[in-house]
């Protein structure tokens, strides 16, 4: 009957631009450090390629972080980019081990932002701060012509004193150490979607925003041996589990009837096909403790709001080193990859 | 393709003529502003399975409990024959 | 949430595997062919619970995978036009034209904008009536009454920016596509539940019967895929051939009415060039004559290029089944998600993707 021509497109030449999927935090994010940041950079510290650097400043250890945030729209149901500002830099420190206690902010605005907008973000900046017990010591502002910016951007830095005595980070997770994730994922991406143009929906979800230093400490009050901390930010689960994974050279597997989604979160996941694993959090992290220390760990973490949710959700294994491995909730396995570019919501 | 979610129909929307009927679909507690054009008898409290911001069709709730009674009688019939499930 | 999470009970599924192993005596292989049933499949590892001797191929239901090369090269075109702004389905972003996706042209400054219906198409475009406003219409029967419906209400509203690029394809044909080939393994097929929620599954009896292949209308979710399956088996294992509906709880035999009479107004039957496979006459939809000034495709002008071939992707076997991604010499090597050869690789659906993504390991135990 007809004859095939078997076809097939040209491959495309080498990108010479950046695209949005560069900042997604999944493989082209990670190519990009890898291909012009860190040739340019390299030293120890940023190599270990941890949320936060940990140097020694006059004899003291500390633990120095900055992020930009560029979020949009700038107001979402739970909070505003102030309020992740704040929360992200600090959260950055706390997974470094160390209490967050001075930070930077420097404001990009565009010329025409309206000044409500501006002094709302400035008081939930304020108020966050007080929460997670920061002060905010220095700033930087800058205008900019109108649409060089959308409408306003944010760089913070963070910097605190490491009070964990042992070395956290992916070089000290374990095979058989229990992987927990400190409450329902997928909130904050849900809540952002909801006002996006070409997205809308009706739900009552707020974003995850929080600081997370109290329950690290309160881990550390309580001798759980904590091997790795990492917030969970864009990205979600998957690619923190990923990275940790990939450069401890360990196997990492995680049942999905275990990994907590809150109702609402996962029925908007359903409507506009996205994987709960790959949405962003803005108040969510993954410890890794030795197997002995989970229960224990977990029950300190259920006893405080931010973290009511903990759960074990997995465990690190052997077997299939750098690869991240789930169990549905049928009981068949597949692998949980790192996204290469951004999650986009799906109708096929 | 194609990816379809089933919602309740929780408001509706009469247009000036059939096709222009819309409504208010949730689905778990995410409700969604819906076409109902291909579903003019749907009536609130209905499920409809929803695609690309359309009702494609009604869910026929009765046929939607078959496979489970079926396994229900599955069960029973191994139970009460001594077979490992 | 109702409707969704029964179909996901381990229990219910574990037993009906059971089924599927009781009934099983001999090697089947069976295609499923939509991608949304591809991505359960793969995402739920649900052939983990199959019986060896059955096989799943998974076969060309993914409008992603199949939009010619042509059409995404005009979608990048017009999305690189000034003033024009291009709406699409998140799928289709990342999808390499002959040089660029729409991710690309976005890049480079085009408006491109994803959209969750084509109705918010619409919307774009009476929201600014100095642009002209174009949705890229892909898709199966699934989504033709949706984008039948905003060509018609862009109409009604005399909106003179909109139009649709239109890439619509039709399962039927590229079925009979597939039993035709002369290296067709195909035994059984598991039709797309959502297309035939909307056609209905008469179309498919004349298929079962010439080519004596059971058909099974089949949903989405695991516990729907294992009873497609198993009664798939079971006509198999008994020597029938018929079409039969697991996925009764949305779909009948006649289909919606009101849906076909909405896509019959505005749309026709046409030929149609399916990315890896090649022409398949009576395929494709376009706008009929009386819709004809929305159609994208003459309100630009857009010629066709030429489109340069390579003989390294393997695209149109795997689509057809005819091969696994993971024998294709480039699969996972010179041809990878960031670096996609074809479109396979690109979509999460699509047979080499997906496989990339979630099978790896399985494929490495095997």
């Amino acid at each position: 009957m007809n004859e095939f021509s078997l076809t097939c497109p040209v491959p495309l030449p080498a990108g010479d631009r950046i695209q949005l999927a560069h900042g997604g935090g999944g493989k082209l994010t990670n190519q990009l450090i890898d291909r012009v940041f860190l040739p340019a950079f390299s030293n120890p510290a940023l190599e270990a390629r941890h949320d936060g650097a940990v140097v020694t400043v006059g004899g003291a250890r500390l633990a120095f972080t900055t992020d930009g945030y560029v979020v949009r729209p700038l107001i979402f149901p739970g909070g505003n980019i102030g309020d992740l500002a704040v929360n992200g830099t600090v959260n950055d420190l706390a997974m470094c081990g160390a209490r967050p206690q001075y930070l930077s902010a420097a404001f990009i605005l565009e010329e025409g932002l309206e000044m409500e907008t501006l002094r709302t973000v400035v008081a939930s900046m304020r108020k966050a701060a007080e929460a997670a017990g920061v002060e905010l010591v220095t700033g930087d502002t800058k205008v900019v012509d109108r649409g060089s910016a959308d409408r306003m951007f944010i760089v913070t830095a963070g910097v605190g004193a490491i009070e964990c005595g042992r070395a956290i980070g992916p070089q000290a997770v374990e095979p058989g150490d229990a992987v927990i994730v400190s409450g329902d994922l997928g909130a904050h991406g849900i809540a952002v979607l909801s006002v996006r143009e070409g997205l809308e929906f009706e739900a009552e979800i707020e974003s995850d925003t929080a600081p997370l230093w109290a329950p690290v400490e309160a881990l550390f009050a309580a001798d759980v041996e904590v091997h790795c901390l990492r917030d969970l930010t864009r990205g979600g689960l998957a690619s923190a589990l990923n990275e940790i994974a990939s450069a401890r050279g360990v196997g990492i597997a995680i049942e999905e009837l275990a990994i907590p989604v809150r109702p609402a979160v996962r029925a908007a996941c359903e409507l506009l096909g996205l994987d709960p694993l790959y949405v962003a959090n803005e108040g969510r992290f993954v410890a890794f403790v030795p197997a002995r220390d989970a229960g224990r760990a977990v029950d300190v973490l259920r006893a405080m709001l931010v973290t009511s949710g903990a759960a074990v959700a997995g465990r690190v294994t052997e077997a299939e080193p750098g690869t991240v491995v789930l169990e549905s909730r049928i009981g068949g396995r597949r692998v949980v990859d790192m996204l290469s570019g951004e999650q986009l919501p799906r109708i096929c | 393709m194609c990816l379809a979610i089933p919602g309740r129909i929780v408001e509706i929307v009469e247009g000036s003529e059939a096709a222009l009927r819309r409504g208010k679909v949730d689905f778990g507690g995410v409700r969604k502003d819906i076409s109902l054009a291909f579903t003019p008898d749907a009536a609130i409290g209905n499920y409809v399975l929803v695609h690309a911001g359309f009702a494609l069709n009604t869910v026929d709730e009765d046929e939607a409990q078959k496979i489970f009674k079926d396994l229900d009688t599955m069960a029973e019939l191994e139970e009460a024959s001594g077979e490992a499930p | 949430m109702k409707f969704l999470d029964e179909y996901r009970d381990r229990k219910a599924v574990d037993r009906v595997a059971g089924e599927i192993r009781k009934t099983v005596t001999r090697s089947w292989t069976i295609m499923e062919v939509c991608g949304g049933q591809t991505h359960t499949i793969l995402k739920s590892g649900l052939e983990d619970l199959l019986p060896p001797q059955v096989t799943l191929v998974h076969g060309p239901g993914c409008p992603v995978c199949v939009t010619p090369l042509e059409l995404i090269d005009k979608a990048v075109a017009i999305a690189s036009r000034p003033g024009a702004i291009l709406c699409s389905f998140g799928d289709m972003l990342r999808v390499p034209g002959s040089a660029r996706s729409l991710f690309d042209a976005k890049a480079e400054g085009g408006d491109v904008r994803v959209v969750y219906s084509p109705l918010d198409a619409v919307k774009v475009a009476r929201q600014n009536p100095a642009r002209e406003v174009v949705f890229f219409a892909v898709g199966f029967e699934t989504t033709a009454p949706g984008n039948a419906m905003a060509v018609w209400q862009a109409a009604r509203e005399g909106l003179e920016n909109f139009s649709i690029l239109v890439a619509h394809v039709l399962v039927p044909p590229a079925i009979e596509a597939i039993l035709s080939a002369p290296a067709c393994r195909v035994q059984g097929f598991l039709a797309p539940g959502h297309v035939c929620a909307v056609v209905g599954f008469e179309q498919y009896e004349p298929i079962a019967r010439r080519y004596h292949v059971p058909i099974v209308v089949t949903g989405f979710e695991p516990l729907d895929l294992l009873e497609g399956v198993r009664m798939t088996v079971a006509q198999l294992e008994s020597g029938r051939a018929e079409v039969e509906n697991q996925y009764s709880r949305a779909v009948t035999r006649e289909g919606n009415r009101a849906a076909q009479k909405v896509v019959a107004e505005v749309f026709e039957v046409a030929d149609r060039r399916w990315r890896g496979i090649g022409e398949i006459p009576g395929s494709g939809l376009r706008l009929r004559e009386a819709y004809r000034r929305f159609d994208a495709e003459e309100r630009f002008a857009l010629a066709a290029r030429g489109v340069v071939e390579s003989p390294e992707c393997i695209s149109g076997l795997v689509l057809q089944g005819l091969k696994k991604p993971y024998e294709c010499p480039a699969f996972g090597s010179k041809c990878t998600p960031e670096r996609p050869l074809g479109a396979p690789m690109v979509s999460s659906e699509g047979a080499c993707a997906a496989y990339y993504l979630y099978g790896r390991h399985r494929h490495e135990r095997v």
